[in-house]
């Protein structure tokens, strides 16, 4: 077992690599009634064409298989593993992503039996036609909830206009047809290629002693057997550079219209650093610009063009990267074409070393204050790590930023091809 | 267990309490105003926390007062208004780091408080109303606000059945106001009500963090000065009986049913039965284990979600689930009989113990949270009743199986509603 301390933030990490490869984190907080453990797969929505682990050809499974198999995994031959945290009067959950599938449970007693749960219930699978079958109907559901939600319909039909063929612009939960393929052999063959203990992190945050978590989990994974795993092969189409769109509209039952640009950024041999560099970069320039002390939202505020629902988020991951910025707008035409042309007047903008000061302080702030949960520290440190960077970093990074990064970043950042718009009209 | 250590101090018109701990890199602040909740206020009540967090006389724009808190590292101000029983409340949330984790050498916290003084007690206004451009601009955001319910269509379900279910009383009036009442208010009359709010609103102010009560008392007697208020009189919640179950079914443009079922528990925070209530509703639908759940999800899989809560100062309890349309009869059916197989008493002792640890975890959980901690305790003010954690858990504990039946049947059915897609011919 590894230690690692941050000083500034006033915290300690524990990491071991197990011999199945199994990565474990740990961050022990004595002060916190509450223990939080989150098992993550390098494993998302995306991930639709590979070599499945033993074989040498190459598969392309139906979309929102991810998912699927997230909804099917709390499901046993004889039992609902809710109720298994239940039990151990623990909460749990998961979620699927674009690139991670995670299982995560929340306590306040029986830590180490809920880590045993959440443990072993993601290593013990249990698939059948019969469950396959009924598991449908709950995703059809579910998938129809999204559909009936025009910020969701808005912000996927954003992503969906600016990649032509790149996985990122499905559905993470796929559609009503797609899901209808699945089998159960479909979903043994991407858990045994993805849910492989080299391809998962293990974070536990809160109160116990790390030395004997770290022992219980150790001996829980010698127990297990697991074949040899060579590197997942993994192929995604290529995409160009430009957006697959430069607009596009959509019809629903909304009363006010909704209108949003998307930029479509370039993460091609960029290095894990080089992400965490350029997305925060990213966010402080939005946030400069288009948060409420922002000069543009200012000026789209008191024009009309907006609303408090205006809002805006950036993603960078290995295989792509992405920017939407929009809400309710009673005029989007004007909204949109004025806000294209904020963006691409940004590189004419002057941003002064006190401004440069100010945007990192709040960035600084608004870390300390995520530093507060559990959660966001598991979360974010696990999807850090797979990006091979470390979350505590992250302050020391932004303190390091200097004015001449954001410049530099604001030279290459996007050109008009890499936008798109998108819009949600009432219908007549 | 740790329970909150709590320091009261009725300070000047106001009640300030100290919340100490160390778990957090924050100073959490939140400042509660309360009044009853009345169809003739809820409007301008809905309208001033936004023109509040505007502009100030020292911060006389939206740009200056979010640049100034971006200053104090990102220190984040929020405000809303929300229904807690039959009061409401307007909050202002204020979360600033702790100096000890900064190179800084000036307390940010008071400078913090010191935004918070004029966000509160002075607004940027102009003669006898608010800034004039400032009260345009939020009444336009808010009337478009009110005309946006109805595209998200499960809290357009929930607007509904209240609509129908609580049309004679107040708790029936909408959050964010009403536009009809809306439309006509001034700037004056909005002025007015403002100053009769700092008047006559009860208000409470929370403060956590790694902070002492000897520190706090003389900073907020320095920068939270109000005049005495005059106490409002108390208000009673009304409590109907159901005369005959009735069923609504509404239509929209949509793919998927809204099934939103309204109840009436006349159980009261604060009251004994209360604790029996949350394990009732444990039972039947508050987590992924009750039955609820596992019936309509699992077994029948009729839909992705179907839960149950409380509201817990106006006795309501309401399910909600999202159903293809076709399946209504059905699930409507699974959802009623798994009330009438608590009633008759079809579930397990282990179920109700099962029920409690999860009520208590969720608690505990919520306690860690410091504007969760503050929730419960603002909770328990409303109510009159100070409860110590370790008894809140203890009386849960108690509660028998024949409890959960007799709120089974105390609990009545009051309104099934179902908001669905059109019927063919319709569109």
């Amino acid at each position: 077992m590894k230690t690692q301390e941050f000083h500034q933030i006033n915290e300690t990490i524990h990491e071991e690599k197990m011999d199945n490869g199994l990565q474990v984190f740990l961050l022990s907080k004595p002060e916190m009634v509450k223990t939080y453990g989150i098992f993550t797969t390098d494993y998302g929505s995306i991930d639709q064409t590979f070599t499945p682990l033993g074989e040498d050809k190459e598969v392309t499974v139906p979309e929102g298989i991810a998912h699927f198999l997230e909804h099917k995994l709390f499901e046993k031959e004889d039992r609902d593993v809710f109720q298994d945290f239940t039990k151990l009067g623990a909460s749990a959950n998961a979620f699927t992503s674009f690139t991670k599938t995670a299982y995560l449970f929340s306590a306040t007693s029986h830590v180490y039996e809920n880590v045993r749960t959440l443990v072993d219930f993601v290593q013990d699978p249990y698939f059948s036609e019969q469950s396959v079958e009924k598991e449908k109907g709950i995703i059809s559901q579910e998938i129809r909830m999204y559909d009936d939600q025009p910020d969701w319909r808005g912000f996927f039909g954003t992503i969906g206009s600016l990649y032509h063929k790149h996985p990122v612009k499905i559905d993470i939960a796929g559609t009503v047809d797609s899901i209808q393929h699945i089998t159960k052999d479909d979903l043994y063959t991407c858990y045994e290629t993805f849910y492989h203990p080299s391809n998962m992190v293990l974070f536990i945050a809160g109160n116990f002693e790390p030395e004997q978590m770290m022992d219980f989990i150790r001996e829980n994974q010698q127990r297990k057997e697991f074949p040899e795993a060579p590197e997942i092969n993994r192929r995604f189409p290529r995409e160009p550079v430009s957006a697959f769109k430069s607009e596009e509209a959509i019809e629903m039952a909304v009363s006010t219209p909704k209108a949003y640009v998307g930029l479509k950024e370039q993460v091609d041999g960029l290095s894990g650093e080089e992400i965490l560099h350029n997305e925060l970069l990213s966010d402080m320039l939005l946030d400069h610009y288009f948060s409420t002390s922002g000069k543009f939202y200012d000026e789209l505020y008191q024009s009309g063009l907006v609303d408090d629902s205006f809002h805006f988020e950036t993603e960078w991951e290995r295989e792509f990267g992405f920017t939407i910025l929009g809400g309710d707008s009673r005029k989007p035409d004007a909204f949109l074409k004025r806000l294209k042309k904020m963006l691409l007047s940004i590189k004419e903008e002057k941003i002064s070393a006190e401004d440069f000061e100010k945007m990192k302080r709040k960035k600084i702030g608004e870390f300390m204050r995520a530093l507060n949960s559990l959660e966001f520290i598991a979360n974010q440190y696990t999807h850090y790590h797979m990006l091979g960077v470390n979350l505590f970093n992250v302050l020391p990074e932004i303190e390091s930023l200097k004015k001449e990064d954001m410049e530099e970043f604001i030279e290459n950042w996007i050109q008009e091809s890499q936008m798109t718009t998108f819009q949600v009209k009432p219908k007549e | 267990m740790k329970t909150a250590k709590q320091y009261t101090e009725e300070q000047q018109g106001y009640r300030l309490h100290v919340l100490p701990t160390n778990k957090y890199k924050t100073v959490s602040i939140v400042v509660k105003w309360k009044a009853p909740l009345e169809k003739e206020t809820i409007t301008r009540r809905a309208l001033l926390p936004s023109i509040m967090e505007k502009a100030t006389e020292n911060f006389p724009s939206a740009r200056k007062l979010q640049g100034a808190l971006e200053d104090l590292y990102g220190t984040a101000l929020s405000a809303d208004a929300s229904k807690k029983g039959e009061n409401h409340v307007i909050t202002f949330r204020m979360e600033v780091v702790n100096d000890r984790y900064l190179k800084d050498e000036d307390s940010i916290l008071k400078k913090a408080l010191h935004i918070l003084n004029d966000v509160l007690f002075h607004p940027k206004s102009e003669g006898e109303g608010f800034s004039a451009s400032v009260f345009k601009r939020e009444k336009e955001t808010l009337a478009q606000r009110i005309r946006s319910i109805k595209d998200d269509k499960m809290s357009y379900a929930n607007t509904r059945l209240l609509d129908h279910m609580c049309e004679d009383e107040a708790y029936g009036v909408h959050a964010q106001g009403h536009l009809e009442d809306l439309e006509p208010l001034t700037n004056e009359e909005l002025y007015s009500y403002y100053k009769n709010m700092l008047q006559k609103d009860e208000l409470d102010v929370y403060i956590t963090g790694d902070v002492s009560q000897e520190e706090m008392i003389p900073l907020f007697n320095e920068y939270f000065v109000r005049h005495a208020a005059e106490p409002a009189p108390a208000t009673t919640v009304s409590d109907m009986q159901v005369e005959e179950p009735r069923e609504i079914i509404e239509r929209e443009e949509m793919s998927q049913g809204k099934l939103h079922i309204g109840f009436r528990t006349h159980t009261f925070f604060g009251e004994e039965d209360y604790y029996a209530l949350q394990v009732f509703n444990g039972i039947f639908g508050g987590f992924p284990s009750s039955k609820l759940f596992m019936n309509v999800r699992e077994k029948h899989s009729l839909a992705y979600y179907a839960a149950s809560r409380f509201e817990s100062h106006k006795g309501l309890m309401f399910v909600f689930s999202g159903i293809d349309p076709a399946d209504y009869d059905q699930a409507k059916t699974i959802i009623l009989d798994q009330k009438k197989a608590i009633e008759d008493g079809d579930f397990t002792n282990e179920d109700v113990e099962e029920a409690k640890q999860q009520i208590i975890h969720q608690l505990k959980e919520t306690m860690e949270h410091p504007y969760g901690l503050i929730e419960i305790l603002y909770h328990q003010q409303l109510s009159g009743r100070q409860i110590e954690a370790s008894e809140l858990f203890e009386r849960l504990e108690k509660v028998s199986r024949e409890d959960v039946v007799r709120i089974a049947k105390k609990i009545e059915l009051d309104t099934v509603y179902f908001l669905t897609s059109l019927e063919k011919g319709d569109a």
